[in-house]
């Protein structure tokens, strides 16, 4: 059923386009050539964001001496804190101890002092039985065990045998020295690390004796401190795990932790901040000035091309406006320079500020450590070719959606609009079939081109994410053995995603300065399409208040292609007052003679003489005043009644233009639009088809010229308004060399000549009379709609 | 928008609730990246980690990367299948709605926008559907998620990320606000710029013969600067957007590290490196968090247009179409009559009859001619035959039976529909003059050409009868067209023809053959004609004579001149006097 159906047109649609231009440098070069009055804005856009990206390029970097900074605070200073034990340990050896035991325990036990406590006052008796019952034993005992003994006896009786004595400018008490004996005589062994483990026991006398405070670095560490740190660190740091380290210097006395505990340097973060704040201010303001030249450049260039279409418009030749369909012309002012301006502004910064970032981003990376680069580049690079393969894919399923999509809205469209012969005929079960065809292919490509497409983003992400762990790994076998900083692969952490996003904005650039390119092509083959012929020499002018009216064909040749000539030599007089009917079958080339009369068209060969002047050496303009012209296509445009009858002649007074409308008939109705003369004509309006006619045959009284052209065709036109436009087309005929497209017999039978077109051709001439005696054509024509 | 979900299958559903776990692994996987991404940082911070150690983490940080990856490649998958069948199946049950519309409905929503609606508009809501899908539920789980698992690690960082939200949400209800309704605006003028375009287009002969170009020109140029005006504006309130956005991401980011360095001051050895793997991971979750807010919005800035899309097409669907089909589908008693018993009709929602009171009959074979001005309602007695639409009251008859009675289908076999405007469909001749039958037969079909005296300019065409027709026609003239559409007629072999106007486009030389030729090849088929030229019709075998919706007088060609003074006046404005007594 669907044979011979095969549609190849696909509409074109707004926005998402992959159109190719048949010629990308040419148009390229041309689109420089259009935008030279606007080259010194773009060159500063696209410098503002080639330097936008570039600071952006160095935002990582700073970044990362902020992170280094950081994490310098992050790193005790472990040989400073080994120093510092080292420092206090020093003084706590066996042979300090050992001598400072000595000094301690140096008891006096001579008859001296023995005499001295037993004829002592102040020693209580009891004590005195106590001290002798000790001296008995003294003599059996070692050392140690008198040590003992001695620290059993009573306070009063020690004061004396243990005397408080000055060690090392300290002075220790004899209580002190009770403890100390106390304490030492628990221990078995004498060894360093016993003694440490009691360290905090001793009194605070003997303490100060074995650890003296100190000056490290310069800052005094007391006793205290010195006590503290040995019971938290021991006297290795070795072995123990950072964790619990980090724990224990969270304990340390202040004025250790200031030695060990690393300090942030607040001035330089302070500085790198303000640094950055400032990168990204300037940044962020270039990037906005760019697209905002950009916003205003590509506007204003879309503008000049839209001026200059309409401007082509009305100097090409009427040919080109009879072989080109009028939504091609359209597209062109509307989505081609659409797409022009919104992809100027949006794909040409980026791709620019894309290539410096990439470019940056490269050399940079070189800068900061080429094995870290090679290793970015690489894992990118292998993402990259994956991916290019998944868009091009995407790329040919979007083509092919939007072929298939245009075929689609294509038979929608058809049916829609044939609605009623669709139904008139059942044709809706062949439709419908041919719907789901073009249906189901849409969905196919629909899908495929969405799901590929959607992919970008998340394998972009992946790409970054394979990136970073080679970075990283790469970087941290680097770092461990010293050859880089933990900054450095900071920065390259955000390298690797800064490098990453500029290719595929430079891919989609690509695409789309394509497409932008494929429409510029269009706009400039329009702009640049060859115009009429030049009239610039022509010095001839014909008044039109002057000319008498008489016109004259000679040896007229014309055809529309050089190669299909359709009136061969016509020649034929009209005098002035005169009316030419001009009658034939539909699509004999009625409009031909329109065309010619008017100069729209040029000659091929012989030439049309008004008064005797050649119409090739008059303007166009000059003989568009020559004549009125009032067509079967009623044009009215959107604008007031007024503007529309006085068209383009902005002197003529609205008294003469009423008395215009009354002369054809239409003022009554005029009167009865609200507004009057101010109405606005629109599209599909309460105004009919005849006072249309009416009104643009007013428009031709206004111009008021010595010929006219006419057509007669009211086919659309009730009965009533017929007449009304009838006479008011015999009005207008009155006084005036007329041709007229002739549908009224009576028009017809009443002409002082009648031509007879057929194909193309004028192949009768003369008056009724004088045709149906010839009985040719035209008599065969004539009779052929009341023969029965 | 919401009441397009019905056209959701329990299979889309369930493909949907697939995809919900899906996004929700994948946003998990997602948000374990920075863990590993802040052990890595980690490890290549502490002293003697060794290169293995490294390794196994980006191993896991790439695997769960890749994880992530399928995860995307199947939720893109499934959400552009669900999508893509959404589309293909709101896009049929709307055609086939419209296919079964009565040209009443076809007013109503007018062609052109029926058009849209079953084109743009579902295209609108499917790239609603594929974009807003995936983000409406990978959002607001990424920034829930995100924000539990940052929620406890400081919250001056979390103000901060607080903040740049509700600075970024300002941003864009700012410029959307401004925005927005300009774009709505510049649509209208790009509308506007088109129309001022076309008409100089389509006025050109006119505007050269008035040398009116530089009028044209101004009034183009005015539009021009309007519109550029507009865009201009529009595309410089947009240039903030993304300088901002990415201010505001950086300024986060700084924001965090400066948070940092201020908390790792004041902090204890043992809490710095928690701190500072915590302010590494926190930044990235931040941007997870930032992100998701922009895909919200995103989400809300297309939500609109799609919902007027949506709602569009709702609107036809919902539309009760008020013609009916019946279920008579015609027997063989009697055939080719056709009868108008006391029929009226006003359109819907009118007050003012178009038809009143219209009674005739015609017997199988009879040429039935209507004649009137334009607003007659020649049209609409044509209009009510076709049953494009319902009588208001009284009722047509055909063979007998009301034609509400029959099924459309039936009664659509019985007549030979000629519209006013030709129809042609993208196809070849042959296709065209087949149009609606399931077979060609070539004899059948050159048959009918040669009846609808369109043989000889097929013959002339590149292909003959296998030659394309351009949809609408566009390569063939309004008299082949006019005679292409009457060969269609022919091929179908109706009982009752019907043409309305469908001669107005041919020479008197054409349309007169074309008359005889129908008459004598078919005798049997009744013919009924609504013509403006008195010519074309003074040979039927009755008249009728319509003004203003009423008849003023039924019978024959003489007749009518003597006794209708609204037939005698079309006639003489036609042809003279002379001529018509001839």
């Amino acid at each position: 059923m669907n044979n011979g159906k095969n549609k190849t047109v696909a509409p074109r649609m707004r926005g998402r386009n992959f159109e190719k231009p048949k010629n990308l440098s040419l148009t390229l070069k041309k689109m420089f050539k259009y935008l030279k009055p606007f080259i010194s804005v773009l060159v500063i856009a696209l410098l503002l964001a080639a330097l936008s990206s570039v600071l952006s390029i160095i935002g990582p970097n700073k970044l990362s001496d902020l992170t280094d900074e950081l994490s310098k605070g992050l790193v005790i200073n472990k040989d400073g804190l080994n120093n510092i034990i080292k420092d206090v340990t020093k003084t706590l050896n066996e042979e300090k101890f050992t001598s400072v035991s000595k000094n301690v325990l140096n008891f006096d036990l001579s008859n001296n002092t023995i005499v001295k406590i037993n004829s002592s006052n102040d020693i209580t008796l009891d004590d005195k039985v106590k001290f002798n019952e000790f001296l008995k034993n003294a003599s059996n005992l070692s050392n140690d065990e008198l040590l003992v003994n001695i620290s059993n006896l009573p306070d009063s009786i020690n004061k004396i045998i243990l005397k408080e004595s000055v060690i090392d400018n300290v002075l220790v008490s004899s209580s002190d020295k009770v403890s100390f004996i106390k304490i030492i005589s628990d221990l078995n062994s004498k060894d360093n690390n016993m003694l440490m483990t009691k360290l905090s026991l001793f009194p605070s006398s003997i303490q100060k004796i074995l650890l003296p405070d100190s000056k490290v670095n310069g800052t005094l560490i007391t006793t205290s401190d010195k006590l503290k740190l040995l019971s938290l660190m021991g006297n290795d740091t070795k072995n123990t795990n950072v964790n619990a380290l980090y724990k224990k210097v969270d304990k340390l006395p202040k004025n250790v932790k200031k030695q060990v505990k690393p300090k942030l340097d607040i001035k330089k973060i302070k500085t790198i901040i303000v640094f950055l704040i400032t990168l990204y201010l300037i940044s962020a303001l270039f990037n906005f000035l760019q697209s905002f030249l950009m916003a205003i450049m590509s506007n204003k260039f879309a503008k000049t091309l839209r001026t200059k279409i309409s401007v082509k418009i009305n100097n090409l030749a009427l040919k080109y406006f009879d072989t080109h369909s009028t939504g091609d012309i359209l597209s062109r002012v509307t989505n081609d320079v659409d797409t022009i301006g919104v992809n100027l502004s949006q794909s040409l910064g980026s791709l620019v500020s894309a290539t410096a970032l990439f470019i940056g981003c490269v050399i940079m990376m070189f800068v900061t450590n080429w094995t870290m680069a090679i290793t970015a580049i690489i894992s990118s690079l292998f993402g990259f070719v994956f991916m290019s393969l998944v868009l091009g894919k995407s790329q040919k399923y979007f083509l092919a959606r939007q072929v298939e999509l245009g075929k689609l809205n294509g038979h929608i469209e058809e049916i829609y609009t044939n609605h009623n012969v669709v139904k008139a005929y059942n044709g809706n079960y062949d439709s419908s079939k041919t719907f789901d065809e073009l249906n189901d292919n849409v969905f196919l490509c629909n899908q495929k081109s969405q799901f590929l497409s959607g992919l970008m983003p998340s394998m972009m992400n992946f790409i970054g994410n394979f990136g970073y762990v080679c970075v990283c790994v790469v970087g941290a076998s680097l770092v461990i053995n010293n050859y880089i900083t933990f900054g450095v692969i900071v920065a390259f952490m955000i390298y690797v995603r800064l490098f990453t996003s500029p290719l595929s904005q430079i891919a989609q650039g690509m695409t789309s300065i394509q497409s932008t390119a494929a429409a510029a092509e269009r706009v400039f083959e329009f702009i640049e399409e060859e115009e009429m012929t030049d009239e610039s020499k022509i010095t001839k002018k014909l008044d039109p208040k002057n000319v008498k009216g008489q016109i004259e064909f000679k040896h007229v040749k014309f055809g529309y292609d050089d190669d299909k000539v359709i009136i061969k030599d016509f020649n034929c007089k009209v005098n002035p007052g005169e009316k030419v009917a001009i009658v034939g079958p539909t699509g004999a080339g009625k409009t031909t003679m329109v065309n010619l009369l008017m100069k729209f068209y040029d000659l091929t060969e012989g030439e049309i003489l008004i008064d005797g002047v050649s119409t090739k050496e008059l303007t166009r303009k000059n003989v568009h005043d020559l004549f009125i012209m009032v067509l079967q296509d009623t044009w009215l445009f959107d604008g007031t009644i007024r503007e529309n009858v006085r068209y383009n002649k902005t002197k003529i007074s609205d008294e003469k233009i009423m008395e215009a409308l009354k002369t054809v008939g239409v003022d009554h109705f005029v009167k009865s639009l609200p507004g009057v003369l101010d109405y606005k004509v629109k599209d599909n309006d309460s105004i009919s088809a005849g006072q249309k006619q009416l009104l643009t045959i007013a428009r031709g009284m206004i111009k008021d010229a010595p010929f006219l052209i006419l057509d007669e065709a009211t086919s659309s036109v009730d009965t009533r308004t017929e007449e009304l436009v009838q006479k008011a087309m015999d009005k207008l005929t009155k006084g005036r060399t007329s041709f007229i497209i002739a549908h009224r017999l009576s028009t017809i039978k009443n002409a002082d000549k009648i031509l007879v077109m057929n194909e193309g051709n004028i192949i009768e001439q003369g008056n009724h009379k004088e045709l149906m005696k010839k009985n040719g054509f035209y008599a065969e024509l004539y009779n052929s709609q009341f023969k029965n | 928008m919401l009441k397009l979900i019905k056209e959701f299958r329990k299979k889309d559903f369930a493909l949907i609730l697939i995809c919900i776990f899906l996004i929700v692994f994948q946003v998990w996987l997602d948000l374990k990246l920075p863990d590993y991404m802040s052990e890595i940082t980690k490890l290549v911070q502490t002293e003697g980690t060794k290169i293995s150690e490294v390794l196994t983490q980006g191993a896991y940080m790439l695997s769960c990367a890749f994880a992530s990856l399928i995860s995307a490649f199947l939720v893109g998958y499934l959400v552009s299948y669900v999508s893509a069948t959404f589309s293909k199946r709101t896009r049929k049950t709307l055609f086939e709605k419209v296919q079964s519309f009565s040209m009443e409905m076809m007013k109503k929503f007018r062609t052109s926008s029926l058009i849209t609606r079953t084109t743009n508009d579902i295209t609108n809501i499917q790239m609603f559907i594929s974009m807003g899908l995936q983000m409406l539920i990978k959002a607001p789980i990424t920034a829930v998620w995100a924000i539990i698992k940052i929620f406890n690690k400081g919250w001056q960082w979390s103000l901060a990320t607080l903040i740049a939200v509700l600075i970024l949400l300002i941003i864009i209800v700012i410029l959307m606000i401004t925005v927005l309704p300009r774009f709505k605006i510049v649509q209208k003028l790009i509308d506007n710029i088109n129309q001022v375009a076309r008409e100089n287009l389509n006025g050109i002969r006119v505007i050269r013969a008035f040398n009116s170009e530089k009028y044209q020109e101004k009034k183009f140029e005015d539009a021009n600067d309007t519109l550029t005006k507009t865009q201009t504006f529009n595309q410089k309130v947009m240039s903030i957007m993304s300088p901002s956005m990415y201010l505001i991401m950086n300024f986060l980011t700084l924001s965090i590290y400066a948070i940092g360095a201020f908390l790792i001051n004041g902090a204890g050895m043992y809490d710095r490196l928690t701190i500072f793997s915590n302010m590494v991971v926190f930044s990235s979750y931040a941007m997870q968090v930032l992100m998701s807010f922009l895909m919200l919005a995103m989400v809300f800035i297309m939500y609109p247009r799609a919902s007027v899309s949506a709602n569009r097409i709702t609107e036809v669907l919902d539309t009760v179409e008020p013609i009916k089909d019946g279920d008579f589908i015609g027997d063989e008693t009697i055939t080719g009559q056709i009868e108008f018993k006391n029929v009226s009709f006003k359109y819907p929602d009118a007050d003012e009859y178009v038809l009143k009171d219209i009674s005739f009959k015609a017997n199988k074979g009879d040429t039935l001619a209507i004649i009137g001005s334009t607003g007659s309602g020649k049209s609409t007695i044509v209009n009510l035959i076709m049953r494009f639409y319902d009588v208001t009251e009284g009722e047509i008859l055909i063979d007998g039976v009301n034609i509400k009675d029959y099924k459309l289908e039936a009664l659509y076999e019985k007549l030979g529909y000629i519209p006013q405007r030709a129809v042609m469909f993208d196809g070849s001749v042959n296709y065209n003059i087949a149009y609606g039958k399931n077979e060609i037969k070539e004899d059948q079909i050159k048959k009918a050409s040669k009846i609808a005296q369109a043989s000889e300019f097929i013959k002339k065409m590149p292909d003959e009868y296998d030659s394309n027709v351009a949809s609408g026609g566009t390569n063939i003239s309004g008299g082949q067209k006019q005679r292409l559409a009457i060969a269609r007629a022919i091929y179908k072999n109706p009982e009752i023809f019907v043409f309305d106007d469908s001669f107005s486009a041919l020479d008197y030389k054409t349309d007169y053959k074309l008359r005889k030729e129908l008459k004598e090849n078919l005798k049997n088929a009744t013919n009924i004609i609504v013509a403006q030229r008195v010519g074309t019709i003074m040979n039927a075998d009755n008249i009728v004579v319509l003004d203003k919706g009423r008849v003023v007088g039924i019978g024959k060609h003489k007749n009518l001149l003597k006794n209708c003074k609204v037939y005698e006046e079309i006639a003489l404005s036609q042809v003279t006097r002379k001529e018509l007594l001839k």
